[in-house]
């Protein structure tokens, strides 16, 4: 599907620039160029997929819907679910928190999709797909939705209500199962996709600096380490390992698309698979931007014990992978 | 008209205040619009996606930036 991005890359290389083929310079721009334009390219398709979705996605019906229905427990995997199409901007993750809430939607349920919002996203899936590969990407998206499912059940069962913020609990108190829908808009596809392409651009451009640096740094390493050389202290035997890159990513956030580009080369030279996704889920799941706009509906304690619970099941779920794969 | 931006301040929301400060400008139109930033505030018009714009009180986008063109169609549509 690809062999033509490595024909462009090696006729770039070879034949315009006239690099000596088996050079170290050459391999590493081969592997620039072709890293960047394949990881593009479905960075754009996953971005414009979602961001129709997103134009269709009736978050409103969604509220009404998980207030209303009885769910059994599948409830936390349906919000769970929603939020992998759900856009993550983080300044809209309070006013659906809040919108959640006064749903009367249970905490653990809400806390369910705010969860898997940020860690399924177009941004991640694109990368993933580009840089490990479907099967891998896959993996990272049900495990995604699994986490947010899981944490969202743990959470529930804390009882967390009292260490919302007062305003909030007031919201809370006045909860309405069933609220006043709003107009629908309806607007033909014509007039939303140039909405959509430009807000695909918009993304694209944000994370292209850090994306290129990513690549180039990975490039770079992937000639200079040797294989394996991780191997030595973060093999899968090695216990420390997935708790320690797990929480070392909790305060990374914006330099995701940097990071995992230097991810897959760690993984390429002998980083397992689990650790290498569990530090992916630190860095784009948990945030401390995130942390300080939940601080305006949430109390610290309540900001410590979710980030707590979601940092163990990340922590959880990389030993598990490592033992699988 | 009273025209209200709800948003936390995000670059999104910039974007659809400047849009309608300038479609509101352009088009000579008699309208005091205010930036809504306050979350309590914002969460009173019960929307869940923001930016959004109300006019005279009544949301009528959430969610995304509308073009000009929709602005000025909302805008002069109102009584």
């Amino acid at each position: 599907m690809f062999d033509w991005i490595q024909y462009l890359a090696d006729l770039l290389v070879f034949k315009v620039f006239g690099l000596e083929k088996g050079s170290y310079l050459a391999e590493a721009l081969n592997f620039f160029i072709y890293d960047t334009v394949k990881i593009l390219i479905l960075l754009i398709i996953i971005i414009l997929l979602m961001g129709i979705v997103n134009s269709y996605f009736p978050i409103e019906r969604v509220k009404n819907y998980l207030s209303r229905k009885k769910l059994y427990g599948f409830e936390y995997l349906m919000a769970s679910l929603f939020g992998t199409v759900t856009p993550f901007c983080s300044c809209s993750s309070v006013p659906l928190f809040i919108g959640f809430v006064s749903g009367g939607i249970p905490l653990g349920v809400t806390f369910a999709f705010l969860i898997t919002s940020p860690l399924v996203n177009e941004v991640a899936i694109g990368l993933f797909a580009g840089l490990f590969g479907i099967k891998t990407t896959i993996i990272y998206v049900l495990s995604g939705v699994l986490l947010g499912t899981v944490s969202g059940m743990i959470l529930q069962t804390f009882r967390l209500e009292k260490y919302l913020s007062p305003w909030v609990k007031d919201i809370l108190a006045n909860a309405q199962k069933d609220q006043e829908a709003f107009i629908q808009e309806k607007q033909p596809f014509k007039q939303r996709w140039p909405v959509i392409v430009n807000e695909a651009l918009k993304i694209i451009k944000g994370i292209l600096p850090y994306l290129l640096a990513g690549i180039a740094v990975g490039g770079l390493m992937h000639g200079y380490v040797p294989e394996g050389f991780f191997q030595k202290f973060m093999s899968k035997e090695n216990w420390f390992a997935v708790p320690a890159s797990t929480i070392l990513a909790v305060p990374m956030y914006s330099n995701a698309s940097g990071i995992l580009p230097v991810v897959q080369v760690l993984v390429a030279k002998g980083v397992p698979l689990g650790t290498a996704i569990a530090f992916m889920m630190g860095v784009v799941g948990l945030s401390l931007p995130e942390a300080m706009l939940l601080k305006k509906v949430m109390t610290w304690k309540l900001i410590a014990i979710f980030f707590g619970t979601v940092t163990v099941c990340i922590i959880i779920s990389g030993y598990l992978f490592n033992y699988i794969l | 008209m009273e025209i209200k931006i709800l948003g936390t301040g995000c670059p999104n929301c910039k974007t659809l205040e400047k849009i309608v400060r300038k479609v509101v400008a352009e088009n000579n139109i008699d309208a005091k619009i205010t930036m809504v930033q306050d979350i309590m505030a914002i969460m009173s018009y019960q929307v869940m996606t923001t930016p959004a714009l109300v006019i005279n009180e009544k949301v009528m986008v959430k969610g995304r930036v509308p073009k000009r063109d929709e602005i000025l169609n909302l805008l002069t549509a109102q009584p």
